[in-house]
């Protein structure tokens, strides 16, 4: 079997693995989680030794016929920019496993059931990354939002299901737009030889900028509402506030990266005349995340919804970089994809942790654990840096190419963006202050230490964050074949350096 | 000198045979003893739809027009619509069989003495059984239908059964009957629109063939206003019959006072009957004039898709809001006779298939969920299902998600094949009508998810029956047809495409 098919059908063995073993022992269904995703994980590294690095186009392609009619296929296969993604889902899985070990416990239904939709749904990430068929990429797109609601409405705090509900109402009206635009394509390519949903075939097409614009948008809107952007971004903070912190990592780690992937898969390389067109208007919607995301993240004192709008903030540089076209802001946008998957992990299993030794998710509540749990603190620090972006640490390398792929093209919007860094440090330096230093809150006296088990889930997380800062070569050695290619798909070349004139 | 007419009974055996099961159930009902009497007619009808499914199979590949002198033709079309009324009245049944459903004597006046020792004595309304094989008789007959007679015909046999056993509900009698009157009166008038219709029609082209009638409305500088007339006054009756806006008034209330195992049956298999000889009256019979009836169409269709979805958020009432969700996919599925083409058919069966089973199983749950007075209908009172009843909830969720049409159910697969033949024909503005409608209808579907899941019980006199094994078995059929056919819908559609003729 394909090694990348066998990527994606390995967390579905775990799960029958889960459904064969008794409900009550605890501690063999989360071993059984552990090792199926870990399995999974060195299944995806042995990807690397087949990848051909610096070459373009998809490879590890494997296609079976699925819906003949339609000449639907089960066609998967990656490119640098699939690869990266890919990796970093089955690395946050075990992590997500570990640091959560036991966040199953006060949820609805069974610990059995949690890992089982925690599986499910590490098939479908891995599988979403992989498909180049425009149909299962969508049927995967929307059916893993149904692992997701159950996770948040199950196992989360608060108004969960109500959180739950809009999650998956918000995303499933943008898969449904997106299904009309799918359809539109498909019916194009009928009319222009065989059918197909093969995302190559389908680059190739003739289609008129009417009809592009319209496409676009069907696409755009769904993958905005995942990614999220302004003014769609309005389900995350209730999604980020009642799921587990374990949940909270896929979704946003994970899960939104689906919308900013498919932004640069589908967007860009299908529809090149629509996004020059759109590109400036999404470029000011992405300044406005960056900037209103910052804004509402410093005013917040709500711990998980904070990290959430910091996210909203850090999508908006993800979504400048895709769309100023030039490949310092791709290269730089797929970068942080990656980062900010792991700068959010940081954040959300420190703070994860705080919140259960604490049971509060008040910032307010918190204070002078710098004392008390010296190493939960550190790591607290490291995770606020990465997403403030400090040099030495993964983001800055991303935000830097962001912030450079645009000024070449768009120099005001680089220079607004910019401002983005200087609210960051803001809403991180006063969330470190807040919660780590100031006079001990009374209620944390006792607050124990990280654990053995913790420090195990977060020492890869912060591994990855520093040695992707120091040396992110081979990571942009991966990605730069991918941008080049849909940078010749978009038919852009990066504008000449202003320097000298 | 009068020549008998030549019929083949081969192709009209499957017809013949429900009516003759039918026929068989009346006897029953006059010389069998009340101790027997029940599971002598569950078994009749069974076998009969059974054997009558195995027919159908047996001679799906055959075509004919003169199968009862041109007013019945058989094709591929006509096969697959008999061929998924019989599956589908099969699984229905199987809800037919919990002996409670049904008023133990519709003489007797609800709250009367005689309805007390009717109750007592333990007495069951078994013509229920006979009375459901003339309705599909009559399912069978329409799809395949030729002429405006053998169409009127087959229209009214479908239509007088169902208007008796709605009225026949165990619980809630009065709300049943009221049902019943309604749904007798305004199908009495649709079928007289329909009739009168056909009467215009007859005026245009001097015949009942519908293959006569399109060679009349071909003919170049023919004066269409008669057929015109004609085709609007037929549309309202079978628009009437599938519950499309503005003639959809009735659907939530016959759909709500039925038994609700009458009401899965209604809903699935009335309609691919209705669909069924719709797509032959109109393609086979009005195309000629498509330029006239299809914006029209377009305008129901959204209409019907977008009031269906609107109206059914405020439903409390969970055989209300399957009966406005029914609303929604009967204008889903007039997408596929817009499309006016191969591919609208073909997903245009798909889709009955997925809807029918999907339809069958949720009305199916429905009959499950009780306290000490018969069934709760009451969505609020459902709060928590999946903690008394995890399997149960986890299949009518899967039903509404196949409603829905999420990625991995049948309805999904339904939902993009048709939308495909409808953009692909054209008719873009349907299909986004059609995807900002499912948006709104997805909302009571996750509602419904949402109460069942994420709501603690607040109300322990809600149980969930212990089902029978043929109930069981039903459920099980549907549930893994919506699965099986989300994920691998090659089995069903690749037989739809062959069998996509008709006879013209």
């Amino acid at each position: 079997m394909n090694l990348l098919t066998l990527t994606i059908v390995l967390p579905l063995l775990g799960v029958l693995g889960l459904a064969a073993a008794p409900k009550e022992n605890t501690h063999v269904i989360k071993l059984i989680a552990l090792g199926s995703s870990v399995i999974t994980l060195v299944s995806s590294l042995l990807m690397l030794t087949k990848y051909k690095f610096g070459v373009q186009g998809f490879q590890l392609v494997s296609s079976h016929s699925w819906f003949k009619l339609f000449n639907i296929n089960y066609a998967v296969g990656i490119d640098g920019l699939a690869l990266v993604l890919i990796l970093l889902t089955t690395v946050l899985v075990p992590i997500v496993v570990v640091g959560g070990w036991n966040e199953a416990e006060n949820g609805r239904w069974s610990v059995k059931t949690f890992y089982m939709l925690i599986l499910v749904l590490e098939t479908f990430m891995v599988g979403v990354f992989a498909a180049t068929d425009v149909f299962l990429f969508y049927v995967i797109f929307e059916a893993m939002l149904v692992p997701v609601y159950f996770l948040i409405g199950g196992y989360g705090r608060g108004d969960r299901a109500a959180a739950a509900l809009k999650f998956l109402l918000y995303s499933l009206f943008g898969g449904l737009l997106m299904l009309a635009a799918v359809i539109g394509l498909f019916v194009i390519s009928i009319k222009q030889g065989p059918g197909s949903f093969d995302v190559t075939a389908l680059s190739h097409l003739k289609i008129s900028h009417n009809t592009q614009d319209w496409l676009f948008l069907g696409f755009f809107i769904a993958f905005a509402i995942k990614a999220p952007l302004f003014p769609f971004h309005t389900w995350l903070p209730g999604a980020a506030k009642s799921a587990t912190p374990g949940t909270s990592i896929l979704v946003l780690g994970v899960l939104d990266k689906v919308g900013t992937y498919g932004m640069i898969r589908f967007c860009l390389a299908l529809f090149p005349e629509a996004t020059k067109t759109f590109a400036p208007y999404i470029i000011v919607l992405s300044l406005i995340s960056i900037i209103y995301g910052a804004f509402l993240a410093i005013g917040q004192k709500d711990l998980n919804s904070l990290i959430a709008f910091t996210s909203i903030s850090h999508f908006g540089f993800i979504v400048l970089g895709i769309f100023a076209m030039t490949s310092q802001g791709l290269t730089g946008a797929t970068l942080y994809m990656v980062n900010h998957g792991f700068s959010t992990a940081a954040l959300f299993l420190v703070g994860g942790w705080m919140i259960e030794r604490r049971k509060s998710t008040q910032v307010e509540d918190f204070g002078g654990l710098q004392r008390i749990t010296p190493v939960m603190a550190w790591s607290f620090f490291i995770a606020g840096m990465s997403a403030l972006a400090l040099p030495g640490l993964s983001s800055f390398v991303s935000e830097f190419l962001v912030l450079i792929g645009t000024f070449t093209r768009y120099p005001l919007a680089a220079i607004i963006g910019t401002t983005g860094i200087v609210l960051a440090a803001l809403y991180i330096l006063i969330l470190v202050q807040r919660t780590l230093h100031g006079p001990l809150q009374p209620g944390n006296e006792d607050t124990p230490d990280l654990n053995w088990r913790e420090k195990i889930a977060l020492a890869p997380v912060i591994v990855a964050l520093v040695l992707l800062g120091f040396y992110p070569k081979p990571a942009i050695h991966v990605i730069n074949p991918a941008t080049s290619q849909i940078m010749a798909a978009v038919q852009v070349t990066d504008p000449t350096p202003m320097a000298g004139k | 000198m009068l020549t008998t007419p030549t019929l083949d009974y081969n192709l009209l055996a499957p017809i013949l045979i429900v009516l003759g099961g039918a026929l068989l159930g009346v006897l029953v009902e006059g010389f069998v003893g009340r101790a027997y009497r029940a599971r002598i007619q569950i078994i009749i009808a069974l076998l009969t739809t059974a054997i009558a499914f195995c027919w159908v199979i047996s001679i799906h590949n055959l075509i004919s027009q003169a199968a009862a002198v041109d007013s019945v033709s058989i094709d591929g079309g006509g096969l697959f619509m008999q061929g998924a009324v019989l599956a589908l009245a099969f699984v229905a049944l199987l809800f037919f069989t919990q002996d409670d459903h049904f008023a133990p004597q519709a003489s007797a006046l609800p709250g009367s003495e005689e309805e007390a020792a009717a109750v007592l004595a333990g007495v069951q309304m078994t013509e229920i059984y006979p009375l459901v094989l003339f309705a599909i008789s009559g399912m069978l007959l329409f799809p395949v239908a030729h002429d405006l007679i053998t169409l009127f015909v087959a229209l009214e046999v479908l239509s007088i059964p169902l208007y008796i056993i709605t009225g026949l509900a165990r619980r809630r009698r009065l709300l049943s009957q009221e049902a019943a009157l309604k749904y007798f009166l305004l199908g009495a008038y649709s079928s007289a629109f329909f009739l009168f219709g056909g009467a215009l029609v007859y005026g245009f082209s001097g015949s009942l063939s519908l293959a006569t009638i399109r060679a009349a409305a071909i003919v170049p500088g023919a004066n269409h206003i008669f057929l015109l007339l004609g085709i609007i006054l037929m549309s309202v009756g079978l628009l009437f019959k599938v519950g499309a806006v503005p003639f959809h008034s009735w659907t939530p209330d016959v759909y709500q006072g039925a038994p609700t195992a009458v009401t899965g049956f209604m809903a699935a298999c009335t309609k691919v009957a209705a669909f069924g000889a719709m797509f032959r009256i109109f393609i086979v019979g009005f195309a000629a004039v498509q330029n006239d009836w299809r914006p029209v169409f377009v305008a129901i269709s959204i209409v019907t898709m977008a009031g269906g979805a609107i109206a059914a958020i405020s439903q409390r009432d969970v055989k209300r809001t399957l009966a406005y969700s029914s609303i929604t996919h009967a204008g889903f599925l007039m997408a596929g006779i817009i499309a006016l083409s191969k591919a609208g058919l073909t997903s245009m069966m798909f889709y009955l298939v997925a809807y029918g089973f999907a339809t069958i199983g949720a009305f199916g749950i429905v009959t499950l969920v009780r306290d000490s007075t018969g069934e709760v209908n009451d969505l609020n009172r459902w709060a928590g299902l999946a903690k008394k009843s995890p399997g149960v909830a986890t299949a009518f969720a899967l039903f509404l998600l196949s409603f829905g049409g999420i990625p991995l159910t049948a309805g999904f697969i339904a939902k993009f094949s048709i939308f495909t033949a409808a953009y692909a024909s054209g008719n873009i503005a349907i299909v986004v009508v059609g995807v900002l409608s499912s948006a709104i209808a997805l909302f009571f579907y996750l509602r419904v998810i949402l109460i069942m899941f994420f709501k603690e019980p607040t109300d322990d006199t809600v149980t969930v029956a212990v089902p029978s094994f043929l109930v069981t078995s039903g459920i099980t059929i549907c549930f893994v047809i919506t699965l099986v056919l989300g994920v691998y819908p090659n089995l069903l559609f690749n037989l739809a495409n062959t069998m996509t003729t008709l006879v013209p």
